[in-house]
């Protein structure tokens, strides 16, 4: 998946053969002279597995810099940030650099946008690359000019020497110069000096995005394109009996209908056209239904029932240290789903023995490989190109909506072909984020401390994304179907439903058990933040619990248990924003909670404090105000780092207090916002305050998904501190709060 | 049909019954206005007819003759902004964007009746709108932005009146 | 004596026995301020019991506007006479009602006079509230002193003189206040006795189901005959339905208490907050409700049944295309709104088929016209459902031809008259209904999804 690309840029630099230039990094980086040209040393980020520079970084005669990346733009700044990266570290303006994102032609394989790495791997790469760049133009003009590397300095895209001669950027790169492998140390710039990273630039993409500009897959308009829609079986194991298609193949500008085992799927020359005629046939489809999906009510006794593959992921014994009382809990998550604000859109056209696809998945090239394998095509032939869709916080309909478009292009060569999702299709097909059980239970000692913890998790696997055909429902629903591929847990320190399940406290005696389901009654795969929002939702809503037994305050008994430093100080920034007082009361019929976590144990650090009203007559819940702490090592672009964290609150507290999917013993029944409500402005909070710390050096911390355990902990927190009365079970809906408060 | 979009004219040659959201994408090529349901549900598709905020995905042609339509498009440029449109930019008011256009249309509708909107104002007329990512505060913060940016009648912005 | 002498004293004796008489029918006695009692001194079941009657009495309906807190009063209800604000009705000293001893509120319940002596207006339905037992207001007193007490000064009536002057009242009581509460029919099970309790009591259906007269009275002769309520048509509730489908005990209990049902529609407008309360009351309160309403409603005339069981069969189905329709109604109705009012999913979820909904068939085209331009608002964080209103989309003459077609197509009823009229006018009351109407709680939900997490 990860294997070095051999990427075809002949056509992009002038000149040819190949030069070897071996460079001399300036001092202070180690570099093993004696060693042959291979690095000993892996360089970082994902230039480990593509590690030619110009992967990364490409300069063309006339001085035009573009940066790639393997990593997608779903909504979260990237190309902004990496931007900001490379013109700091190549010292070119910001706006006379682009950036390339996921395109199997054209960048590096990052696998997936995902599991928020992408400033860690992908930025970390550009940073490196450029700065490597940097040095090599540099090494270059020395050459040129007869000068040490010592009277350059680099300036606006240009070489300047000490005595004032200038070399642009365009002038020195001649031939695969920048075709050489990355070193793994890189002379990077002291961020006290930066000049573009670090600053809230504006984000590339929004004046686009507020003036109509084209902006996402939807907005594609190839010449000739045809408009596709599919009629999506009305449950996962239904089979198609009959369909009697004649009609709606003379149905006004209908091109085509498709039916391949239980695919079907029309296609006409207008958008509405295609509308109307999926109606038409899916009324004309007849169906074999098989109730198969669980009793809603009783899922959780359920999944826990079903066979599991147990695994003890975390140990401590330190049989000396007893505990005195003793509390357990147990809480649950239920399915809950991405709920994308634009239903999945895929464009496909079939030319020339290539199939290309422009898509907004999260992994361009396991997409490829994926549709490559349904049509039993080389993947070589087949091309993914990312192109932004709605944000989809995970795995979401895009993937399958990809492969729909590819199928459908196949039968129609030459033709662009564009899918379009329903928004039923969107909410009851997409794969939801999974189901949790997890079962903690703590002891004191007679200090108040915690003795011995032990906590167990239930979860399917968090991530069923492509690779295989299987992986796809156009492949699951063909004639000779592809196999669902065997679901396999993602493996630590990543973890899937045991993300953040391994405490980040110390404590001396503690067990962690990931109980792993490979059974997936319903599609699920990986939604943001994966089993962390639950775990952490869980850890701290327990250490909540215990603070409460242990007399003590909730932020004071947090920080009895954590060592790590960086940790402390969000906690204590947080805690300050907010204005927390250990004893404080809150007013009638509101409460304050807090929560805290780094994201896996190694991404960002985020801590929320919360205060949340509750209304005593209805039970209603509604967050009055929010204050966040976030450490992500570096900041490249504080602004986006604050949106993301404010979007991660808000979307939390969406899901924490309103979203579960619902289901009878055949169908997914919450297909639409009427029966899959989310937040909207009636509950907005007062205000949302995120402090950013900012650690200039330190190597990029992922936190797209750090928001989300730590808000829902926090929400949970403060209902609790304002009834008296400890829910588990997510959703906190209104009514559960009611019957808590009325019992 | 003849279709008043902008202040242009357009012959559309669309059946009667399509949703204005269709005839905008496809047959005029506007992008602003967005398929997020096409229930009404999530106002991801509003657009400004005659002054009002419209759900165009429930709005067949029909409907249109003789109306005003204004996307978008129609309010400003990125090089001549209007002023919803510079205060969505200036407090980077989106996430992964998709919801925006509509909730600026709304917005847009909201500012030209009632140029002093509370924040309870601007939150009852944005409930027919969903944003997933979660970007409700800097909304709220860009509309009254664009209040104040249009009660100072800015200069170096163009101030277009969706009718 | 002279003549003159004895004409004058005897209009003397007339004038101050008449002044006598009519003190003695407006003026009340105040009754003296208690110290607010504090909320731990009542029972809890009796607060629990007082809440279900709370509930099935829809205080909070009236009592509380939309953005304020409940029972803080101040919502705005129009009469023909002017426009009445609802009073504070919690435990708050000096704007609400924390200073009233038990006495006082029963009293305000019995005779619609206030603690300072003053008469109520009958907006306040003390007409039914008359029936209410002693035990179940105390139980109301008990509930409303243990709210949150907020402090909300009343709003001022908008009534012209003298209907602004409270003594007027004390003339329309004497010609239309009962006096004493609900007397059970031995004839009748406890069940209905139960029902009629509550309906024609604390539930005050007739308020809005039954007609009323010049000078606002109900017209008892007509009683559930229909009613109005914020421009909206409160149905006929007895023999004259329009319903397309008859109503049964079975249809009433769940609708009132799921808030729809499948053969009818679902409760929106002023009905939403009444059904959203009482799904929190006991079943068997609602299920009494429900028998006692099936009996006023009345078994339906034979060809009334057949045609219902006509329509329910071809409901199952996609409507079939009438031969007289007005083209841009048709045209309308096809583009705006079959996509979803002849989808093949279930209500709630999903729009009615016309064919069954009872603001199709009724005389009065005002409910249909209010949903038309309104739609239904979702409720936050509720699984609910949702209709876009097509206020701004479709201009009085489009939604007019719309209904006109709606009426030929969907009922067997003549056609309405006025109907663009009625939209304009509606749209109007329609923007202070939605701005004022405090928001439900609950919302109609399948009953196997409504707990649902």
């Amino acid at each position: 998946m990860n294997a070095p690309v051999i990427l075809d840029r002949r056509r992009v630099l002038a000149g040819g053969g190949a030069l070897i230039v071996s460079f001399a990094l300036s001092d202070g980086f180690a570099q093993d002279q004696s060693a042959p040209t291979a690095p000993a040393l892996k360089p970082p980020g994902s230039l480990a597995t593509a590690p030619y520079l110009d992967s990364w970084i490409r300069i063309d005669a006339d001085g035009n810099v573009t940066a790639f990346t393997g990593k997608a733009e779903l909504g979260q700044g990237f190309k902004t940030a990496f931007q900001q990266i490379a013109a700091e570290e190549l010292d070119v303006p910001f706006a006379a650099l682009k950036v390339v994102t996921a395109d199997t032609r054209l960048t590096a394989n990052e696998g997936y946008t995902s599991g928020s790495h992408s400033m860690q791997d992908s930025g970390t790469a550009i940073q490196n690359a450029a700065a490597q760049v940097r040095e090599l133009l540099i090494a270059e003009a020395a050459r040129r000019l007869d000068l040490g590397p010592e009277n350059l300095r680099t300036e606006n895209g240009a070489v300047i020497a000490s005595d004032g001669r200038r070399l642009p950027y365009g002038d020195l790169v001649a031939g695969d110069m920048l075709h050489v492998q990355a070193q793994p140390k890189s002379k990077l710039k002291d961020p006290a000096t930066f000049k573009v990273m670090g600053q809230p630039i504006p984000r590339v993409d929004i004046p686009a995005k507020v003036t109509g500009g084209a902006a996402y897959v939807q907005d594609m308009r190839l010449p000739g394109m045809v408009h596709a829609r599919i009629v999506r079986p009305p449950s996962y194991s239904a089979q198609l009996t009959d369909c009697d298609t004649g009609g709606i193949e003379k149905m006004p500008g209908v091109v085509k209908v498709l039916r391949d085992g239980n695919f079907l799927a029309v296609v006409a020359n207008r958008e509405f056209q295609a509308i109307k005629a999926m109606q038409a046939l899916s009324a004309a489809a007849k169906w074999k239904e098989t109730a198969s999906l669980p009793k809603q009510d009783d899922l959780f006794r359920i999944l826990t029932n079903l066979p599991s593959q147990d695994k003890t992921i975390f140990e401590q014994r330190n049989p000396s240290v007893l505990g005195q009382k003793t509390i357990e809990a147990t809480y649950t998550r239920p399915y809950q789903s991405h709920g994308s604000i634009g239903p999945s859109c895929a464009v496909a056209q079939f030319a020339d023995g290539t199939m290309t696809v422009w898509t907004h998945t999260q992994g361009v090239y396991p997409d490829r490989q994926g549709i490559a394998e349904m049509l039993r095509m080389p993947a070589s032939n087949v091309r993914c190109i990312h192109v932004e869709g709605s944000g989809c916080y995970g795995h979401n309909g895009a993937d399958d909506a990809a492969a729909d478009a590819a199928l459908i292009a196949r039968a129609l060569p030459g033709t662009p072909v564009r899918v379009q999702w329903m928004r039923e299709q969107e909410h009851g097909w997409e794969p939801f984020g999974p189901a949790m059980v997890t079962k903690l239970k703590a002891s004191l000692d007679d200090s108040g401390t915690i003795a011995d913890w032990n906590f167990e998790v239930w979860s399917n696997t968090h991530s069923m994304r492509p690779g295989g055909a299987g992986s796809m429902l156009a492949a699951q629903h063909m004639a000779k179907p592809f196999a669902v591929p065997e679901a396999k847990p993602i493996p630590l320190p990543e973890g899937g439903g045991d993300r953040n399940a391994i405490p980040i406290y110390k404590f001396p005696n503690a067990h962690v058990v990931h109980h792993f389901i490979p059974d997936m009654p319903l599609r699920i795969s990986a939604m943001r933040a994966l089993g962390a929002y639950h775990n952490v939702f869980s850890i701290e809503s327990f250490m909540d619990e215990l603070a409460v037994a242990a007399g003590a305050d909730a932020i004071e008994f947090r920080l009895k248990h954590l060592d790590d430093p960086r940790g402390r100080d969000v906690i204590a920034r947080a805690a300050e924003g907010f204005g927390w007082r250990k004893g404080q009361k809150a007013p009638r019929d509101r409460g304050y909670g807090f929560a805290f976590a780094r994201y896996k144990n190694l991404a960002a650090y985020c801590a929320i404090a919360s205060e949340v009203e509750v209304n005593s007559e209805t039970g209603r819940p509604r967050l009055v105000r929010a204050v966040a702490a976030v450490d992500s090592g570096q900041v490249v672009n504080p602004d986006g780092l604050i949106n993301q964290i404010e979007g991660a609150i808000m979307q939390s507290m969406s899901w924490t207090l309103y979203e579960s999917v619902t289901f009878d013993d055949t169908r997914i029944t919450s297909i639409d916002w009427q029966t899959y409500p989310i937040l909207r402005f009636d509950s907005v909070p007062d205000s949302v305050v995120v402090h950013v710390i900012n650690r200039p050096g330190k190597p990029f911390l992922g936190s797209g998904e750090t928001g989300q355990g730590p808000a829902a902990a926090s929400i949970a927190n403060a209902i609790a501190n304002a009834t008296g009365k400890r829910l588990r079970d997510l959703p906190l809906t209104r009514r559960k709060i009611k019957q808590a408060i009325d019992a | 049909m003849m279709l008043k979009v902008n202040g242009r004219e357009h012959q559309v040659d669309a059946d009667p019954d399509t949703p204005l959201l269709y005839v905008l994408r496809d047959d005029l090529g506007l992008n602003a206005a967005k398929f997020g349901c096409g229930l009404g549900q999530c106002g991801a598709c509003t657009v400004i007819v005659d002054g009002n905020a419209v759900l165009s995905c429930v709005t067949p042609l029909l409907l249109l003759e003789g109306r005003q339509v204004t996307t978008l498009e129609g309010l400003g440029s990125i090089e001549a902004p209007a002023p919803i449109q510079r205060a969505f930019m200036e407090e980077q008011a989106a996430q992964c964007g998709y919801c925006i256009a509509g909730m600026m249309m709304r917005a847009q509708a909201l500012l030209q009746k009632n140029p002093k909107p509370t924040d309870d104002d601007i939150r009852a007329e944005l409930e027919p709108h969903l944003c997933r990512c979660g970007t409700h505060m800097r909304i709220l913060r860009a509309v009254h932005r664009a209040a104040h940016l249009m009660q100072t009648a800015d200069a170096s912005t163009v101030q277009r009146s969706a009718r | 004596m002279t003549k003159s002498r004895i004409i004058g004293s005897a209009v003397a004796v007339l004038l101050i026995g008449g002044a006598i008489a009519a003190f003695a029918i407006t003026w009340r006695p105040a009754i003296s301020a208690i110290d607010p009692p504090a909320p731990q001194s009542f029972d809890k079941a009796l607060v629990s019991r007082g809440r279900d009657l709370a509930a099935i009495g829809n205080c909070n309906d009236c009592h509380t506007v939309r953005g304020g807190k409940y029972f803080a009063g101040g919502l705005p209800v129009p009469t023909p006479f002017g426009t009445i604000f609802s009073s504070n009705i919690t435990p708050e000293p000096e704007t609400g009602i924390g200073r009233w001893p038990e006495a006082a509120f029963r009293r305000a319940m019995r005779r619609g006079v206030d603690r300072d002596g003053r008469h109520l207006y009958p907006t306040f339905p003390y007409d039914h509230f008359v029936n209410v037992t002693d035990e179940d207001d105390r139980a109301l007193y008990a509930y409303l002193m243990t709210r949150e007490p907020v402090r909300a000064p009343a709003r001022a009536n908008e009534l012209p003189f003298p209907l602004n002057q409270r003594f007027v009242i004390a003339g329309w009581k004497l010609l239309f206040l009962r006096r004493g509460a609900y007397r059970p029919d031995p004839a009748r099970s406890a069940e209905w006795n139960r029902g009629a309790y509550l309906v024609e009591g604390l539930a005050h259906c007739g308020a809005c189901h039954t007609p009323r007269n010049a000078l606002g009275a109900e017209r008892l002769s007509a009683q559930f005959a229909g009613g109005e309520v914020d421009n909206w048509h409160a149905y006929a509730i007895n023999a004259q339905s329009p319903a397309p489908v008859p109503w049964d005990a079975d249809a009433l209990f769940a609708y009132l208490r799921n808030g729809w049902h499948p053969d009818h529609g679902v409760a929106r407008g002023p009905m939403a907050l009444v059904v959203s309360n009482l799904s929190e009351v006991p079943d068997s309160d609602v299920r009494a409700i429900a028998v006692y309403m099936a009996d006023v409603f009345g078994p339906p005339a034979p060809d009334r049944k057949r045609r219902a069981e006509e329509l329910l069969a071809q409901a199952k189905s996609a409507p079939a295309q009438s031969a007289k329709t007005d083209a841009t109604g048709a045209s309308i109705y096809t583009a705006a709104c079959a996509t979803c009012h002849e989808s093949s999913r279930p209500l709630p979820y999903a729009g009615i088929n016309l064919a069954l909904s009872t603001a199709i068939s009724d005389p009065d085209p005002r409910n249909a016209a209010n949903i038309v331009l309104s739609g239904v608002r979702p409720v936050a964080g509720e699984r609910s459902p949702i209709m876009p209103g097509f206020a701004a989309s479709m201009s009085d003459g489009q939604i007019a031809a719309l209904l006109n077609y709606l009426r030929a197509r969907f009922s067997n009823q003549g056609a309405w008259t006025g109907v663009e009229k009625t939209v304009s006018d509606a749209r109007r009351t329609q923007t202070v209904f939605l701005k004022t109407m405090p928001e439900p709680d609950n919302v109609p939900a399948d009953p196997t999804q409504r707990d649902k997490p």
